[in-house]
C-alpha cells in the first residue's frame, strides 16, 4: 500500500527542508521513495497545508508510582474534565493529572507521537511500564533515576572504580527497561531521609559523604563512557531555591565538557536581587548554555492555573509543601532507591514570583540560541499540563501576543524581565526542531523525528494559520506508523505505540553483587526487581524498540 | 508424592498484602500440587499446600455443566441486558486481569468497586483530604527506629510483616534488628501481636480519633486536658511519653490497620493519624501506611486509579468515570437494590456482606469468577472456575506499598485466567453494543 501526501510544506529540520513544498511518500509505517511506475493507493492533497513530523515529549510525567499517586490525590480535578468513551475510544478523565487514556488520546490529537517519562525509579519501573503500556497512540520510554540510590552511594563511598559504576548503569537500564538515566537532586533524595533539608552542590551528604558534584559527575562520565546517546538528563540541586543560578552554573562548570542535559532549567535560573529577593536569572543561564556546546536544556515553562507538581525530589517538594492548593501533599520514601514527591500547586499571575517564574521560562526559550539545544516542555504537569503546548507555541511565535500578556501579570514582575525587549519569534522551522528533530536527535531515536526516506511515518499536518495557539490545538492529520489515527484534531483510529529502550554491553558480574545486596538489604529478589520483555509485549499491544549505543560501547 | 517434582525459586505469596516473593516452592508436577514452601509463614503455607488441583466443571450455567465459551457467551449477554450492571471484587487477582476489568465496566456503561471500599476505603478517602507522608517496606527495614501498629493485628493477619519488613530484621541504619527499635501497639484489646510490642497502648474502643487528635496537640505543643484519661482510657502522661519518643526518633513509622478504618469515625480517623505523621515530619522523619490486606487489593486501586483516575467504588453510567463513596460502592448499590446483574472477580460478598446487600445480590444474575466454590459462586448464574493467581497465572502484584512484583506459577490449571476470560467477555460485550 503506496500513500501520497501531495503538496504539502514540509519543515522537515533534519534533512535541511524549511518550508519547501514537496509530496511525502508512505509504504509499510515508513516515508518510502516510490518506484517510477508504482501505483498510488491513496492520496491526501496537502495544498496549504504544513506537514512535520509527529512531536516528541522527552519529559512528561505520564507513568510511575508518583503520577498515579497525583491522580488519586484529585478527584477535583477530574470532574471538570471527564472524557466520555466513544465505540472507539475508552473513557477517562482529565485534566492535571490525566488518566492514562486521556493522556494518549490528548497527546495524538495534538499532534505528538512519542512521550518519555523522565522519573523512573529502578524500584518502581514496573509501575511506570503497566501504567506506560495503558497509554494509547504513542510511543514511550523512560529514564531511570539514579543519584539518591543507597547502592551508588554506597559504591562511591568504597571508592569503586569508574568501570563498576558504569556496569551498575548500564545494568540498570537492562533491568529497568529505559532509554536514559536521569538524575534528581543528586544525594538530595538520600540526604532527605537522614531528616536533612537541604544540600548543596558541595556539600557532603550524610553517611555516605558523597557532593552532588561528584555523583554528577560519575554518572555522567558512565552514560558518556556506555555510550547511551542521551546524555545524563539532570534536575539538579537547589531547584526552586532564589539564588540557584548559582548552583546551576558551578553545575554546568562542574561537568567539565562532559554532555548534559538540564531538564526544567527554568525553576534553577533564579537570583536573588529586587524587593523580593527573587529575579531572573535567565541571561546568565542562557550565555552559559550558549557558551557550552556539551550542554542541552528543557524550560519547565510554568503557564497560569492549576497543576501539580510530581517530583522525585522529596528534600524540595517536602520544603515547598506549605503553597500546596489545594492544602495537601505527599512524599514517599521508596526502597533505598529514591523518592517522590506531590504538591498541588496553582499558578497565579498576579502573585510576583509566579508571574516572574512564567517570564523566566519565556527569557530562557528566547534566549538560548540554538534551538537544538533548548526543548520545549512544561515538565508536565509541574509547569502546567501538556495539554497547554499549543498556547505556549504561540507565545514564542507570535511577540505582540506574548507582550499583551506580559502586560497583564504582576506589574513588579514586570518591571524585572526584560521579556518585552527580546523580539524574537520563533519560526516554523525552529519549533520542528525543538519539537521534533531535537528530541529524537538528543534520545538517539534515528527513525524518528524526520521525513526522509526511511524514517517512520510518524506525521503531523497542520493548517497554516497566523493564530499558532488554533494551530498547533488541532492537526488536520496525525499518521502514526503510516496509519491514519487523528483527522481534525479528533482519534479516528486507537493504535500502540513502542517502547524505546538501549542496552549498552556490562560486565555481568555486577549481577553477582547485586543479588547479594539485595538478600542482605532489599525487601525483593533481585530475579523479581529486573523486568523481562514479556511483561511488556505480553499482552499484545505493547513492543520494544532497542536503540544502539554509539562507539563508545564496552564489549 | 512422585518423583516428577520442581523447585520454583523467588515464587511470591500473594494471599496477604505482605507479597513476599521469596517462596521456594517444591512442585509435584503429576499430581499438581506444592508439596513444600521454604520461607512461607503459617498462611502462606496454607495458602500454597492447600491449593489442590480439584475436577471441578469450568464453567456452570445455573448449576448446569457447559463449555467456558457457552459461559462466556452467557455472562456477556446478561451483562448487556442489564441496565445497572456492577463488578466487584479484584484483590486477589492480577493486575492484568483488573485492567480487563475496569475495560469491561466501562464499556458497559457500569460500575466498578474493589474490596477496598469494605477495608482500607476510609483510608482512601483521607488520602484524598490530606495527603500522606509515607514510605516503602525496604525504608522501614532498613530506617524505622520507632514503630506504632494501630488498630491491626499483624501477627495474625500478616505474619511476616514482622520478621520480613518491619520490627525483627536487621537494617542498614538499624544493624540490630529489634534492639534497635521501639515498637508501639495500640488496640482496643490485646491481641497475639501485643507480646512483640515494648508499649502497649489501650484505647477505649471508638474513640481512637480522640487519642489522635490529643496526640496532634501534643505534637503542636497545644495543652491537652487530663481528662482524656476518661474520654480514652489512655492516661496523659502516656500520650506525653509516646509524643515525645516520635518527635525524637530518627525515622518513625504508623502503621494501621482496619480497627481504625472500620470502626466510629472511620475516614476521620485515618486522616488524623496521616495528619499526625505529616505533623511530626516538622521534627524528624515519620511515615505512615495502611497495613492491606488481600495480596493484590493495591493493584486494584492502583490499576482503577490511573486509568479512571479514581480509586474505587467508579460508576461509567453516563460514558464517563464518575466517584463517589457512598453512592458507587457496592455495598451501597446492592442495598438499595439499584444494580441488575453482578459480576464478582475473585471475591466472596456473599459470605461477608451487610443481609441487605445480599438479598438483592440474590435477586439479580451474577456471575463469579473464582478458583474455588464459594458461598457467592453457590447463587451464581454463570459460575467459571479460575486458575489462581500466583500459583497457576502470572502476571503483577502490588505490594500494600505500592511496590509490584512478578508472579511466578508453580505449575498450569486447566482453566482459564480471569484477565482471559474478561477480555473475552469484553470482546463479546463490544460486539453486542456496537453490532
Amino acid at each position: 500500500m503506496l500513500i501520497k501526501l501531495a503538496n504539502g510544506t514540509l519543515y522537515d529540520p533534519a534533512n535541511g527542508i524549511d518550508g519547501e513544498v514537496r509530496d511525502l511518500y508512505i509504504r509499510d509505517g515508513r516515508i518510502a521513495e516510490p518506484a517510477g511506475d508504482e501505483k498510488v493507493d491513496q492520496e491526501y492533497d496537502l495544498t496549504g497545508k504544513v506537514v512535520m513530523a509527529g512531536a516528541i515529549d522527552l519529559h512528561t510525567h505520564i507513568g510511575g508510582g508518583k503520577v498515579t499517586i497525583a491522580r488519586t490525590l484529585l478527584p477535583e480535578d477530574h470532574r471538570g474534565d471527564p472524557m466520555p468513551r466513544s465505540e472507539l475510544r475508552r473513557s477517562s478523565c482529565g485534566h492535571v493529572a490525566p488518566g492514562t487514556y486521556y493522556t494518549g488520546y490528548r497527546y495524538a490529537e495534538m499532534g505528538y507521537t512519542a512521550g518519555f517519562e523522565p522519573a523512573v525509579l529502578p524500584a518502581n519501573a514496573r509501575a511506570a511500564h503497566m501504567e506506560m503500556a495503558d497509554i494509547p497512540m504513542i510511543d514511550k520510554g523512560g529514564y531511570a533515576m539514579l543519584g539518591s540510590d543507597d547502592f551508588l552511594l554506597r559504591m562511591m563511598a568504597a571508592g569503586d572504580d569508574q568501570e563498576a559504576i558504569n556496569d551498575y548503569v548500564a545494568w540498570t537500564l537492562q533491568a529497568t527497561q529505559c532509554i536514559g538515566i536521569k538524575v534528581v537532586n543528586p544525594g538530595g533524595i538520600s540526604a532527605f531521609k537522614f531528616n536533612q533539608r537541604s544540600l548543596d552542590l558541595d556539600e557532603e551528604g550524610p553517611h555516605y559523604g558523597q557532593t552532588p558534584r561528584e555523583i554528577l559527575r560519575r554518572l555522567a562520565r558512565a552514560v558518556h563512557e556506555l555510550g547511551v546517546t542521551h546524555p545524563l538528563h539532570v534536575h539538579g540541586c537547589n531547584l526552586g531555591v532564589p539564588g540557584n543560578v548559582d548552583t546551576t552554573l558551578r553545575t554546568i562548570a562542574g561537568m567539565e565538557g562532559l554532555p548534559v542535559h538540564l531538564t526544567h532549567i527554568q525553576f534553577h535560573s533564579y537570583g536573588t536581587e529586587g524587593d523580593y529577593g527573587f529575579s531572573s536569572g535567565a541571561a546568565q543561564i542562557a550565555e552559559a548554555v550558549n557558551a557550552n556546546p556539551n550542554v542541552s536544556v528543557d524550560v519547565g515553562q510554568i503557564l497560569f492555573g492549576q497543576t501539580v507538581t510530581a517530583s522525585g525530589d522529596t528534600m524540595q517538594q517536602f520544603a515547598n509543601h506549605s503553597h500546596a492548593n489545594p492544602s495537601k501533599w505527599v512524599c514517599m520514601d521508596i526502597e533505598c532507591d529514591a523518592g517522590c514527591g506531590v504538591v498541588p500547586f496553582r499558578y497565579k499571575d498576579q502573585s510576583f514570583v509566579n508571574a516572574l517564574q512564567w517570564a523566566i521560562g519565556l527569557e530562557i526559550f528566547l534566549l538560548v540560541d540554538d534551538p537544538w539545544r533548548v526543548f520545549l516542555t512544561t515538565d508536565h504537569p509541574n509547569g502546567a499540563p501538556f495539554m497547554t503546548y499549543p498556547h505556549l507555541i504561540r507565545l514564542l511565535m507570535d511577540r505582540s501576543f506574548r507582550n499583551d500578556l506580559l502586560a497583564t501579570i504582576h506589574p513588579q514582575a514586570q518591571a524585572m524581565t526584560t521579556l518585552a525587549s527580546i523580539d524574537r519569534e520563533y519560526s516554523l522551522y525552529e519549533i520542528a526542531i525543538m519539537t521534533r528533530a531535537g528530541p529524537a536527535r538528543t534520545l538517539g531515536l534515528a527513525d524518528y523525528g524526520h521525513l526522509g526516506p526511511g524514517a517512520r511515518a510518524d506525521i503531523t499536518v497542520y493548517t497554516d494559520q497566523p493564530d499558532r495557539e488554533a494551530m498547533f490545538e488541532r492537526p488536520d492529520y496525525v499518521f502514526k506508523s503510516g496509519e491514519l489515527v487523528v483527522r481534525n484534531g479528533e482519534v479516528v483510529k486507537v493504535v500502540w505505540g513502542t517502547t524505546h529502550v538501549t542496552r549498552p554491553e556490562y560486565d555481568r558480574a555486577i549481577e553477582k553483587r547485586l543479588a547479594r545486596y539485595f538478600d542482605q538489604y532489599l525487601t525483593m529478589r533481585l530475579d523479581n526487581f529486573t523486568m523481562s520483555d514479556e511483561e511488556i509485549t505480553e499482552d499484545g499491544r505493547g513492543s520494544i524498540t532497542v536503540h544502539p549505543t554509539q562507539g563508545g560501547s564496552r564489549q | 508424592m512422585s518423583e516428577n517434582t520442581t523447585i520454583v525459586e523467588n515464587a511470591t505469596c500473594t494471599f496477604c498484602g505482605c507479597v513476599c516473593d521469596d517462596m521456594e516452592l517444591t512442585v509435584d508436577l503429576d499430581e499438581k500440587r506444592i508439596t513444600k514452601a521454604r520461607n512461607a509463614c503459617v498462611l502462606g503455607r496454607a495458602w500454597f499446600l492447600e491449593h489442590r488441583h480439584q475436577e471441578r466443571p469450568a464453567a456452570l450455567i445455573d448449576g448446569r455443566e457447559v463449555s467456558v465459551e457457552e459461559a462466556i457467551e452467557e455472562a456477556a449477554q446478561t451483562l448487556v441486558k442489564a441496565r445497572f450492571p456492577i463488578i466487584y471484587g479484584l484483590s486477589d487477582t492480577t493486575c492484568e486481569a483488573q485492567r480487563q476489568a475496569v475495560a469491561l465496566a466501562d464499556f458497559l456503561d457500569g460500575n466498578i468497586d474493589t474490596t477496598t471500599s469494605v477495608c482500607h476505603g476510609p483510608s482512601g478517602i483521607a488520602f484524598q483530604g490530606v495527603g500522606e507522608s509515607t514510605a516503602t517496606l525496604g525504608e522501614v527495614k532498613n530506617r524505622a527506629d520507632l514503630l506504632i501498629y494501630w488498630g491491626g493485628n499483624p501477627a495474625e493477619a500478616h505474619p511476616r510483616h514482622f520478621t520480613r519488613y518491619a520490627v525483627t530484621p536487621k537494617g542498614m541504619f538499624v544493624p540490630n534488628g529489634k534492639k534497635d527499635r521501639t515498637v508501639v501497639l495500640v488496640d482496643v484489646r490485646a491481641t497475639p501481636s501485643t507480646p512483640v510490642a515494648d508499649i502497649f497502648i489501650k484505647v477505649r474502643p471508638g474513640r481512637d480519633f480522640e487519642v489522635l487528635w490529643a496526640l496532634r496537640a501534643l505534637v503542636r505543643g497545644k495543652p491537652v486536658d487530663p481528662g482524656i484519661e476518661e474520654v480514652t482510657g489512655v492516661p496523659l502522661a502516656t500520650l506525653e511519653d509516646l509524643v515525645e519518643r516520635m518527635k525524637n526518633c530518627n525515622f518513625g513509622v504508623l502503621f494501621f490497620g482496619m480497627g481504625l478504618t472500620m470502626t466510629r469515625g472511620r475516614h476521620f480517623n485515618s486522616g488524623a493519624l496521616l495528619s499526625l505523621a505529616t505533623d511530626l515530619n516538622e521534627f524528624t522523619h515519620f511515615v505512615a501506611k495502611p497495613v492491606r490486606g488481600h495480596g493484590n487489593v493495591t493493584g486494584a486501586d492502583n490499576v482503577v486509579s490511573w486509568q479512571t483516575g479514581y480509586p474505587f467504588g467508579v460508576n461509567f453510567n453516563r460514558g464517563y468515570p464518575r466517584f463517589n463513596p457512598g453512592e458507587f460502592t457496592t455495598v451501597d448499590v446492592l442495598a438499595r437494590g439499584e444494580a441488575d446483574a453482578a459480576c464478582i472477580i475473585s471475591s466472596d460478598p456473599a459470605s461477608n456482606f451487610p443481609r441487605a446487600a445480599i438479598e438483592h445480590l440474590k435477586r439479580i444474575p451474577v456471575i463469579t469468577f473464582d478458583p474455588k466454590p464459594t458461598v457467592t459462586s453457590e447463587l451464581a448464574h454463570v459460575a467459571f472456575t479460575t486458575a489462581t493467581y500466583g500459583i497457576n497465572v502470572t502476571g503483577t502484584a502490588y505490594r500494600m506499598d505500592d511496590v509490584p512484583i512478578m508472579l511466578r506459577p508453580a505449575f498450569e490449571s486447566p482453566y482459564p485466567s480471569d484477565e482471559e476470560l474478561l477480555r473475552a467477555i469484553t470482546d463479546r460485550v463490544r460486539e453486542l453494543r456496537n453490532g
